[in-house]
């Protein structure tokens, strides 16, 4: 492993290269419950702030009254047709994205991975092109089933080619696999967007990714999708944390390897499926979040699962309340202030970190 | 300088007298090579050959021999020529710039688009034509200079206490993502008509290169070429790890320094020429690499496989829809996915 260099004299590393590595700083589950709850406190703050700021400058008691008492009238408007679908997105988003993302990164044992690039960025986008600019469709709402459909066939496509029937293969196939796809339905909606402007004209404002573009209809289209994948994957932890020790020793343990991954798959294909068709493809959030959290609570998944969602919602509605008040009246869309807000935490982070997986 | 045990008694090797120098030949990569210059060489005389004006071969060969009439002397010359050029040192210059990031970060992800040097080019560029609404030629500074601030940063970043490959490639995946987002916001921004003509350039076209391209090209694989061959040799060597290449003698800090040097100005002046044409630098590689059966990343066949790819790519974009032209970049991406599908497919057999 090429990762000696930046050991340090505390190194503790007994890992293999499928195995996480023991965190030097054990932590009590205390601890981690409170740091859990911290976030959640800080998770309603943002949300709070969400709703009662934005480019129509509403005081904060006014939103407060008529959020709870809906009097027809302007602000009330406001605060539960735009504020309040839009809080409510980045929150459910917010949480598929990360928790996809720690799911994903366990199941190919491969830290650099995000669910994007296992085929559900792209054909949510490949659908989308073909809906737009075969079908017709110009509303959002139009697009959310395309994107939904688009990111359910070829991220089931890939989890196909990449595991073949067998589940045991070498994870590293399925990255491979997604990889492949990518180029090749990327190939074939820039050849759309070139030959018909007029379909490029569209799309260029869903690929950014935004939580304003499609609107509530989306989250309630879709929402449906990312609730079921989140409980079917935060029952995980334990399972994960035995298959990070590889496939043999995860059977010893009582864990059905198989059926687990197998779980861990579907769930990631909802939870992504459903945030790319209600979002738009917002890249970044589940490769970053995962890094924060592994900081914070280390490798269990049992902790790492809900801290990834609360703090990527955090990310999320935080990056799209920097995005709608920094150039105000204008706005940048969320996947632009996501990748800005979170590359260099990234950075920061694995300049710190010893790195223990190569 | 061969190490390698296995397979030094059967390759002929041909040695300078101090054995400073020293070049080991293995008939199979020759082969390999050899293919691959043949099918560009194909491709480029089919592309010279036809188009919108259909010249035939023995008319081709004439006006590049100084002897054809002027018509056909302005399509050959001017237009076809240079357009093949430009591609076939664009694919060299992208599949040897992979071969040298994939080996020095040890992973096949650590291609120049994934580490984000392409992407910072393609900003530079799109900023040019989108922001300060400059021409193609000056959107190619912008690509030179996006593309080595880049790789400062990233290099910059990652550097501490030695150059670690994952730290690398996840720095470089967080510059890729920054840039890619900057590229599509600047697309939101910009009218309809720059919008198209930024994704071209996203995308990476060969469409009207003329010598203006060609001759920077040119003197910069003159110069960079030979380096990479040179300094290429300690590759094995550096993929072994730092540990192994350092008890091997090899100076793994200045040696990595060094090739990552070459490999992003490599990126960054193809990149400037045609635009981030997708997938050669981390097709080319493995691709040659596979094909000649050789334990060490074989640089000229390399070469040789990126120059036939974007050929063949090029011809196949130009051809396919005619009369629209899609870019390079559609084809490249689509040949090196079902490449690599089909490399997953042939593994599940075996396996």
């Amino acid at each position: 492993m090429p990762t000696t260099t930046a050991d340090r004299t505390d190194s503790t590393d007994p890992a293999g290269p499928t195995t996480t590595s023991v965190h030097p700083r054990r932590r009590s589950g205390t601890a981690r419950a409170a740091g859990l709850v911290g976030a959640a406190v800080a998770l309603a703050a943002i949300c709070v702030l969400s709703v009662s700021v934005g480019a129509e400058s509403l005081s904060f008691p006014q939103v407060w009254r008529v959020l709870w008492h809906d009097d027809g009238s302007n602000a009330a408007l406001i605060v539960h047709n735009l504020r309040v679908p839009r809080t409510l997105l980045g929150l459910v988003v917010g949480a598929a994205l990360g928790v996809a993302g720690t799911l994903t990164q366990a199941l190919t044992s491969n830290d650099l991975v995000e669910p994007g690039m296992l085929g559900v960025n792209i054909g949510a986008s490949a659908a989308v092109v073909v809906g737009i600019s075969v079908f017709g469709v110009t509303s959002a709402s139009g697009y959310v089933w395309f994107a939904l459909l688009g990111a359910l066939l070829a991220s089931t496509g890939v989890y196909l080619i990449g595991i073949g029937g067998r589940a045991a293969t070498a994870p590293a196939t399925l990255v491979v696999a997604g990889a492949a796809t990518t180029a090749v339905l990327g190939a074939f909606v820039n050849a759309i967007l070139l030959l018909d402007t007029s379909t490029f004209d569209q799309f260029r404002f869903w690929d950014v990714g935004s939580l304003a573009v499609l609107g509530s209809g989306s989250l309630r289209a879709t929402g449906l999708f990312m609730l079921a994948g989140l409980l079917l994957a935060l029952p995980l932890g334990r399972a994960l944390n035995a298959l990070a020790l590889g496939d043999e020793a995860a059977q010893g343990l009582g864990v059905h390897v198989n059926r687990s991954r197998a779980l861990g798959a579907v769930a990631v294909v909802l939870l992504c499926g459903g945030a790319t068709a209600a979002a738009g493809p917002i890249s970044f959030v589940g490769l970053a979040v995962p890094h924060v959290a592994r900081r914070i609570v280390g490798p269990d998944h049992r902790w790492l699962l809900p801290y990834s969602a609360v703090l990527a919602s955090i990310l999320l509605i935080a990056s799209d309340l920097v995005g709608r008040t920094i150039i105000a009246p204008g706005e940048l869309q969320v996947g632009i202030v996501t990748a800005f807000v979170g590359a260099p935490v990234l950075i920061l982070l694995v300049r710190r970190a010893r790195l223990a997986r190569a | 300088m061969t190490t390698s045990t296995r397979n030094t008694r059967r390759r002929p090797t041909i040695r300078s007298r101090s054995d400073a120098l020293s070049v080991r030949i293995s008939p199979r990569a020759i082969v390999v090579g050899t293919v691959f210059a043949l099918i560009a060489t194909t491709a480029g005389i089919i592309a010279l050959t036809t188009g919108d004006f259909p010249i035939p071969v023995a008319d081709v060969a004439a006006t590049l021999l100084g002897n054809g009439d002027p018509g056909t002397t302005f399509v050959i010359n001017e237009l076809r020529l240079p357009r093949i050029l430009t591609g076939l040192l664009v694919g060299t210059a992208l599949a040897v710039s992979g071969a040298i990031f994939q080996s020095v970060s040890g992973n096949v992800l650590g291609s120049p688009d994934i580490l984000g040097f392409t992407s910072g080019a393609a900003t530079g560029a799109i900023t040019v034509l989108l922001v300060l609404h400059g021409t193609t030629s000056q959107a190619t500074l912008g690509a030179l200079l996006g593309g080595a601030a880049t790789g400062a940063a990233v290099y910059a970043l990652s550097y501490r206490h030695g150059l670690a490959g994952p730290r690398l490639i996840l720095i470089g995946i967080s510059f890729q993502a920054l840039l890619a987002s900057v590229n599509s916001y600047l697309i939101t921004r910009a009218s309809l008509g720059g919008a198209v003509t930024a994704k071209v350039w996203l995308i990476g076209s060969l469409d009207s290169r003329s010598w203006e391209q060609v001759r920077p090209l040119v003197i910069a694989l003159a110069l960079l070429l030979p380096l990479a061959l040179y300094l290429g040799r300690s590759l094995a060597y550096l993929e072994m790890g730092t540990d192994t290449a350092k008890a091997l003698g090899i100076d793994v800090e200045r040696r990595g320094l060094a090739l990552i040097a070459i490999g992003t100005a490599l990126a960054a002046v193809a990149t400037a020429a045609a635009g981030p044409i997708g997938f050669v630098a981390l097709t080319a590689a493995p691709l040659a690499r596979r094909l000649t059966g050789s334990s060490s990343p074989p640089l000229l066949t390399t070469a040789l496989a990126g120059a036939a790819l974007v050929t063949v790519a090029d011809l196949a974009a130009k051809q396919l829809f005619s009369p629209t032209q899609l870019p390079v970049g559609i084809a490249t991406a689509a040949i090196g996915g079902i490449y690599l599908a089909t490399l997953l497919v042939q593994q599940r057999r075996r396996t």
